[in-house]
């Protein structure tokens, strides 16, 4: 069977097909976040390291990864979408960038909160003006230039296309972001936060965190396309098909 | 594609020089906010020779920014952007030209005022050469930058204030690296050439990628 994808393109075809979605990626990231919960209390080591032990605090690590990765997921994502818009002119890339930025600037914000708290009993402070919470920082700046961008705008259209520019502009600050995280030559960037050390973490606190990473993924799918459905009744607002679902929302 | 260049060029400097105070504001706001710091956090030596890279450039990027509103705004207003949109050269000449007017009238100002705000904040004199060089490579990248920004902000309500919003995170590679250059200076001014590398890699870039953006910037902001 092949599915023809071009089909979605247009908000007709996709306002309902993101409705049956919804509920799916909704209720698995919910199965997966409750797994890895559970999985990240209960089964994983209660301290982490050698000599200087991290204790029970540890367990941030299944929020705060999963949540930094998927701030540059997504604004990768609203790039990806806004390119896509420009290019091809369709309506639906610009109105996905839209409805992915505000999940972006959580995550962005969340990865920012838990790792203070984090750094409190391990470093002692809750912020320091360290390249990898300062690059975060600034993903955070860009998320909320997008929005601030599209909402000062009152034409759409104008609104869409200036917008996408802007997240096609701040895209260079993301390999900085990246690599201030995974930097490659430890000795060039002194830092306070540790560098990714993926490969030797212990098994089952890399299953729960990878297992909240999708659940996360998820996550954002579900509440993306909640807010795009939303936003193509708002700007096809004079269209029949929408007219029809209003009358039939306010019968039922 | 030259003569073009110098038009438009020699146009902008020459509107801007019939009407110094716009030039001159920039350049006394940029001297206020640094004078003012010391009278905000005490006017110790040791003080102020640490704080001093950090706070010039702060200034030199809020400066550069103040004067950002004003770039294209005049010729949006009048509608002479319209008609150079028109023509037939290469929107993103066009836009350079007036990117470099902008530095020559807000931010090779700054380059030469600096001397003055370096002995404000007891720099040596190692230091402020330095200084000098650093935003001689560090303030055309603001303008370059600061473009893009002022194209998408253009004729909007509270324009300045968002222009700020979506500027200032693209400023911080160039303010870490301008001010880190005045502050190794201090220890070892052979160590600043590092420095140099980056902020002479980002001008490029910006030089490069900055004009395009721009001209696609200004033709979403005036279709």
């Amino acid at each position: 069977m092949t599915i023809n994808l071009f089909k979605y393109a247009a908000p007709t075809a996709f306002y309902p097909a993101a409705g049956r979605l919804i509920p799916w990626f909704g209720g698995l990231a919910l199965i997966l976040i409750l797994f890895s919960l559970y999985w990240g209390f209960f089964e994983t080591p209660e301290r982490l390291g050698g000599s200087n032990p991290q204790k029970e605090y540890y367990r941030i690590i299944f929020i705060h990864v999963p949540a930094a990765w998927m701030s540059m997921w997504l604004y990768l994502v609203l790039a990806a979408w806004s390119a896509i818009g420009l290019v091809f002119n369709t309506r639906l890339s610009f109105m996905m960038a839209n409805a992915v930025a505000p999940t972006g600037a959580i995550f962005t914000f969340i990865a920012l909160w838990t790792g203070a708290f984090w750094g409190r009993p391990s470093w002692g402070t809750y912020w320091d003006w360290d390249p990898r919470l300062t690059s975060e920082l600034i993903l955070f700046f860009l998320y909320i230039g997008y929005i601030a961008l599209h909402s000062a705008i009152d034409d759409t259209r104008r609104a869409d296309r200036a917008s996408a520019l802007l997240a096609i502009v701040g895209l260079v600050m993301l390999p900085i972001i990246f690599w201030s995280i995974n930097c490659p030559d430890p000795n060039q960037c002194a830092a306070l936060h540790q560098r990714s050390s993926l490969s030797n973490i212990e098994s089952n606190i890399l299953t729960a965190m990878l297992t909240m990473t999708l659940g996360f993924w998820l996550y954002s799918f579900a509440t993306s396309f909640a807010r795009l459905r939303g936003i193509i009744l708002l700007r096809e607002s004079d269209s029949g098909w929408v007219r029809k679902i209003v009358e039939r929302e306010a019968r039922t | 594609m030259l003569k073009v260049f110098g038009c438009i060029l020699g146009r902008d400097i020459t509107l801007a020089l019939r009407r110094r105070t716009d030039v001159l504001t920039t350049l006394f706001f940029f001297i206020i906010v640094v004078s003012l710091f010391p009278l905000g956090v005490g006017s110790e030596r040791e003080m102020l020779r640490e704080l001093g890279p950090g706070v010039v450039w702060v200034a030199a990027l809020l400066a550069s920014m103040l004067a950002l509103e004003r770039l294209f705004a005049a010729d949006f207003d009048d509608g002479t952007l319209e008609q150079m949109m028109l023509t037939g050269q290469p929107l993103a000449l066009l836009v350079l030209a007036k990117i470099v007017a902008h530095w020559l009238l807000t931010g090779l100002p700054l380059v030469f005022i600096a001397p003055l705000v370096g002995m404000q904040y007891h720099l040596s004199d190692g230091a402020i050469w330095i200084m000098m060089a650093s935003l001689a490579v560090g303030t055309p990248i603001l303008s370059l930058l600061g473009a893009i920004g002022a194209a998408l902000t253009l004729g909007l309500r509270g324009g300045g204030i968002l222009l700020s919003l979506l500027i200032l995170p693209l400023y911080i590679p160039v303010l870490v690296y301008g001010s880190g250059a005045v502050a190794v200076s201090m220890i070892e001014i052979a160590d600043t050439q590092p420095y140099f590398y980056l902020l002479g890699a980002f001008l490029l870039l910006a030089l490069l990628f900055a004009p395009l953006a721009s001209a696609a910037a200004l033709r979403i902001s005036v279709e």
